[in-house]
């Protein structure tokens, strides 16, 4: 093992341009999913049944195909299309669509908003019909229940389904490294290895990158559960 | 032009293949792992957590790259200390067989754990109090009641699994993915072949997902279903 390799000022500063990318990909596409998912999740369980078809059909769609796939026919697909061809030189926001980053993130966040989705509307649905007449008998309409309470209650119960789908996501970024020119972290650990054809090294430290964030968010989100969950908690007699 | 649809037809036979045999390497290490997990062994149920534990927190891509890379490169040094001079390659095929079957291990460890635990105390008492070993108690009460508690939990692992498998084109495994690719590259029309592949690997999932659902069915004859 030539460990010494890896810890090269080159190198190692490779791995951080990877680490920045990596977190830029994971919060920006966490941050654009949720906000997605949060209205797909109204769509689902909302009243109208074209909604529901036309998002639950995107939801199982998103669900049942590779991101790999996803992220090809972004990056490789769109492009072909004439329509954005036309557009994607000099007219905003097509002009987007050349850039890998981009492409990348728009991949994730619509793949994490359909997982998201579902997991808030599975939260939704299980609202206790208690607190829901509850609402009612306070003469809260339709909308102000859904805000001021079956919102705050759903969106804390799904906290801890909600921290693996932020795992899983941190761990999808690595696909990133299919699209030529992004440097994640798993990006970074392949020129390093086809630079010194040291596979064990290379992938191994970012291996441990991984797992060292992966920890981390497992304790934020622990942390997280503690505060916002803890008028679930078994009381303490 | 239609010739690619037919290769990529083609090719998704290699991706049943090697999803099918990662199954079957995943359901081994999972139960391995999650007899380690459950045994009264110190040392095993500290390998068995830290094998859950380390091989969730690490991306599936990069576990490959580890695997073909680096499993090449030690095989080769093998060779090498053993004094021969031609130089091996693994085959794609199996090194995300034996990747994807590691790694979905790690997830079925924890849901044939989960399904073993949710099983009452009771029923293996009561087999032991018939003069069943242990063998025979697992074969007989644990194993068939298992399923009905694993399938929940193995019916997602086995769908995310599925969808893993597109990664091992990453390493050269002429699967859908990989040909797709291909034919994209060459006729410059990728948004055709990719919709192609994802609708072949959703034609998977929902096909997986009915199975499972009858079997899910047939297991849970004789449960009582409560709704409020």
């Amino acid at each position: 093992m030539k460990w010494e390799v890896i810890f090269q000022p080159n190198n190692l500063a490779l791995y951080g341009e990877g680490i920045l990318t990596t977190l830029a990909l994971l919060f920006s596409s966490l941050a654009i999913g949720a906000v997605l998912a949060l209205l797909f999740a109204l769509a689902l369980t909302g009243r109208s049944a074209v909604l529901r078809a036309v998002v639950g059909a995107y939801t199982y769609v998103v669900r049942g195909t590779p991101l790999l796939i996803q992220v090809y026919l972004i990056y490789y697909g769109l492009g072909q299309l004439e329509w954005i061809q036309a557009r994607w030189d000099d007219i905003w926001p097509w002009t987007y669509f050349k850039e890998p980053f981009f492409c990348a993130l728009l991949a994730f966040s619509l793949n994490t908003a359909g997982y998201t989705a579902e997991m808030l509307a599975g939260a939704i649905r299980e609202t206790s019909a208690g607190e829901i007449e509850a609402a009612q008998a306070y003469g809260m309409g339709p909308w102000r229940t859904t805000w001021r309470v079956v919102l705050p209650s759903a969106l804390r119960r799904s906290l801890p389904a909600y921290s693996n789908e932020v795992v899983m996501m941190l761990q999808s970024t690595s696909l990133a490294s299919a699209v030529p020119s992004l440097i994640d972290v798993t990006s970074a650990a392949s020129r390093v290895y086809s630079k010194f054809y040291l596979p064990f090294e290379a992938f191994l430290f970012a291996a441990g990158i991984y797992l060292l964030a992966t920890f981390m968010l497992v304790g934020v989100f622990r942390l997280a559960e503690r505060h916002f969950l803890a008028y679930l908690a078994p009381q303490k007699a | 032009m239609h010739a690619y649809y037919l290769s990529i037809l083609q090719a998704s036979l290699v991706t049943i293949a090697v999803s099918l045999a990662s199954l079957a390497v995943a359901v081994v290490f999972g139960l391995l792992g999650a007899a380690a997990r459950l045994s009264q062994d110190r040392l095993a149920s500290a390998v068995g957590t830290l094998y859950a534990t380390v091989v969730r927190g690490i991306p599936d891509l990069v576990m490959m790259l580890l695997v073909f890379y680096g499993g090449t490169m030690g095989l080769n040094h093998l060779m090498e200390a053993l004094g021969r001079k031609d130089s091996v390659d693994i085959n794609p095929f199996v090194a995300g067989v034996l990747t994807l079957g590691f790694i979905y291990g790690a997830y079925m460890t924890e849901t044939f754990r989960g399904a073993i635990l949710a099983i009452p105390r009771g029923q293996a008492e009561a087999a032991w109090a018939f003069g069943m070993g242990r063998r025979q108690t697992f074969l007989r009460i644990t194993a068939p009641q298992m399923v009905r508690y694993a399938l929940p939990g193995f019916t997602n692992n086995w769908l995310v699994l599925i969808k893993s498998t597109a990664l091992v084109s990453l390493i050269g495994l002429q699967e859908m993915t990989y040909i797709a690719k291909q034919a994209s590259a060459a006729t410059r029309s990728p948004f055709e072949f990719f919709l192609f592949t994802a609708a072949l690997f959703l034609l998977f999932t929902s096909a997986s997902l009915w199975v499972l659902r009858r079997l899910d069915a047939r297991y849970s004859l004789g449960t009582r279903r409560v709704s409020l």
